[in-house]
């Protein structure tokens, strides 16, 4: 197992390498001047122009720059953002908001995906069966972005249930409409793929078997045919942590929450190439090690699957 | 590798699976002696390919009539949106600003005063389009490298898969935001817009037809008749093209079909964002976009572009579901 983690995580530092070059690069290749802006309403003095580019390593290949601020971030140094802020401080106060709002997610995911996705499942052919079915296809045809707006409008403003947009300590309760957004369209695929999974199972030679040694039928569904069937489930819901974190930058502009969506998209518009590297970074982190557990689970879940 | 097209755009149209499964029918990798339980009890045996079998199953099946049918509405409104309206959507009328559907506009004028029924059948032509150029170019370019991938094996499977694994773990949206950022230019006509945002479709998407496409070559791969052929001498290019090729790529068309729709629902996603489309085009998104901020006096402005994109994706997912289905030997078992 130690070893098996050791040889992932060896093989993730080429990735994060490939994608933060990636990310470097295009972010140095945006059209336009750095410094432009930074002066208020005047060109900069070549002075400030000139100890800006020395700060950035803006006079060296572009390799030697990736080099040099690939050493400074692994000193835990992200550099400043445009307003001067320490971006690592930025960045761990908005990734916490993002990372609740993420857990938002896959709890409705989860809880209200599985549940569905195995009582159809159950009743494979039946209404719940057909309306599952149905409902989900219309949630993953409509756009977030339209559902979002929907529900903020419809149930934060006018309705007044939840709160429409969120404060910048976005509670947990702020948190429960976007969160629920960001997850309806996971939500529907984990539900078709918790469903098709279980009921192929079901059908399965060794569920027979179980059911004709005379076990209760609870324990033939939740222990042999349930188990068997989360494996895919489980890679879905790894894959999609990544993912969720990475589409909360439309349900944060939505909703106004202060994580990291909306930090990267302004930093985008601004230009604000340090915040953009660094917050990418994180997020490519965050779904490499979300799929690393995943692996280390299907060990767990299916003891065939062994990682010695 | 022209020969990919017919079968990955073929459902795409609605009705060229046939041709799909004359196609494989005549190769020899694919034929499969498949014994149809009612056929036998009638005493009779017939030999279908996988492909020819799956057609079957899908002229059976009312969700691909469906989907076919949406499909094609939008299609033919692509390519001929004077068809269904004669409204210029460029005829801005301001002192019908926001004017709720009646008997003249049937969706209503939006806020610049533009027909939205009008604006509606023209914006299908974007989205069709870019979800035609990226879920076609990612199955072509993810195909590709996954043969060569699969099938070499060894060191250039190895860096290969680490390449795709780098554009895999982009978030499609922040990496498609950034490149779109890189690429923004002065030139911003209608086609050279469309063509960027699905470059950028492609370049972030093609790692999840490569990897399915690599996995199926290397299930393949073992099989009795590729060691024959190579016994026989045929070349790589020929052992991959006209054996494995066939038979690996069923997964790749069920997730072209329903990228197809998901890509239309990402152009969306960037137009909403200010950074894929932009007016004057007219499109869903950019509909959607402009419709966002007067939705709470005059919603009518967002729902029917939301519909129509809705449908649209809606019609895709659909498609592929009912291919899957076809393809698919357990949902055929019972």
């Amino acid at each position: 197992m130690g070893k098996y983690t050791l040889r992932r995580l060896i093989q993730m530092v080429p990735v994060v390498l490939g994608v933060t070059f990636l990310i470097y690069a295009m972010v140095y290749a945006l059209p336009g001047d750095p410094t432009a802006g930074k002066c208020g309403e005047r060109p900069c003095s070549p002075a400030y122009v000139a100890e800006f580019r020395e700060t950035y390593n803006l006079n060296d290949p572009l390799p030697v720059q990736y080099a040099k601020y690939l050493g400074k971030v692994v000193q835990g140094d992200f550099g400043e953002s445009q307003y001067g802020q320490p971006i690592r401080e930025e960045l761990a106060e908005r990734f916490t908001v993002t990372l609740r709002l993420g857990v938002v997610a896959l709890v409705f995911e989860a809880v209200i995906g599985l549940l569905a996705g195995v009582l159809a499942a159950l009743r494979r052919g039946g209404f719940f069966d057909s309306l599952v079915l149905i409902s989900t296809l219309f949630v993953i045809a409509i756009p977030v972005f339209v559902t979002g707006r929907a529900l903020q409008l419809y149930l934060g403003v006018k309705a007044g249930i939840f709160p429409s947009t969120s404060s910048f300590d976005a509670t947990w309760y702020e948190l429960l409409l976007p969160g629920f957004v960001l997850g309806s369209t996971s939500l529907a695929y984990l539900a078709r793929l918790m469903r098709t999974n279980l009921a192929d199972n079901l059908g399965a030679d060794y569920v027979r078997t179980a059911h004709a040694k005379g076990l209760p039928g609870r324990r033939v569904i939740g222990i042999h045919a349930l188990r068997n069937s989360l494996i895919p489930v489980i890679t879905f819901i790894g894959y999609d942590f990544g993912a969720l974190l990475g589409g909360a930058v439309i349900t944060e502009g939505i909703f106004n929450v202060p994580g990291i969506g909306q930090y990267v998209f302004r930093a985008i518009n601004d230009r604000d190439g340090q915040v953009v590297v660094g917050t990418v970074t994180a997020l490519v982190l965050v779904f490499l090690i979300a799929n690393l557990i995943v692996d280390l689970l299907y060990a767990y879940l299916d003891p065939r699957i062994s990682h010695d | 590798m022209t020969d990919t097209r017919p079968t990955s755009t073929g459902p795409l149209g609605g009705g060229d699976l046939n041709q799909a499964s004359t196609l494989s029918g005549a190769d020899a990798g694919s034929a499969v002696v498949v014994t149809d339980p009612t056929a036998a009890a009638q005493g009779v045996e017939r030999v279908r390919s996988v492909r020819g079998d799956a057609w079957r199953d899908l002229r059976r099946n009312p969700l691909f009539w469906v989907a076919a049918v949406i499909i094609t509405v939008f299609v033919v409104m692509a390519v001929f949106p004077t068809l269904f309206t004669s409204v210029d959507p460029r005829e801005a009328v301001l002192s019908e600003s926001s004017k709720s559907p009646d008997a003249q506009n049937i969706f209503g004028r939006d806020r610049q005063g533009y027909d939205i029924y009008a604006r509606c059948i023209y914006g299908a032509r974007a989205s069709i389009l870019v979800g035609l150029i990226s879920a076609v170019g990612a199955a072509i370019v993810g195909t590709i490298i996954g043969l060569v991938a699969g099938y070499r094996g060894g060191w250039v499977d190895a860096v290969i898969s680490r390449v795709a694994e780098v554009f895999f773990a982009l978030p499609l949206l922040l990496g498609a935001i950034i490149i779109l950022y890189t690429l923004r230019g002065d030139d911003d006509s209608y086609l050279w817009i469309i063509t960027q945002v699905s470059l950028v479709i492609i370049v972030l998407g093609w790692p999840n037809v490569f990897r399915l496409l690599r996995s199926s070559v290397l299930q393949v791969k073992p099989n009795d008749y590729v060691l024959a052929a190579r016994a026989l001498g045929a070349s790589p290019w020929r052992i991959s093209y006209s054996h494995i090729l066939p038979n690996a790529i069923g997964p790749v068309i069920v997730i072209s079909t329903i990228n197809f729709g998901a890509y239309i629902s990402t152009e969306a996603a960037l137009s909403f964002l200010g950074i894929g489309l932009r007016p004057p085009t007219v499109s869903w998104g950019v509909m959607i976009s402009a419709a966002t901020d007067s939705m709470r006096s005059s919603p009518h402005t967002l729902l029917f572009p939301a519909l129509f994109l809705s449908l649209a994706v809606l019609g895709f997912i659909m498609l592929g579901d009912a291919i899957r289905d076809a393809f698919d030997p357990k949902s055929k078992a019972r």
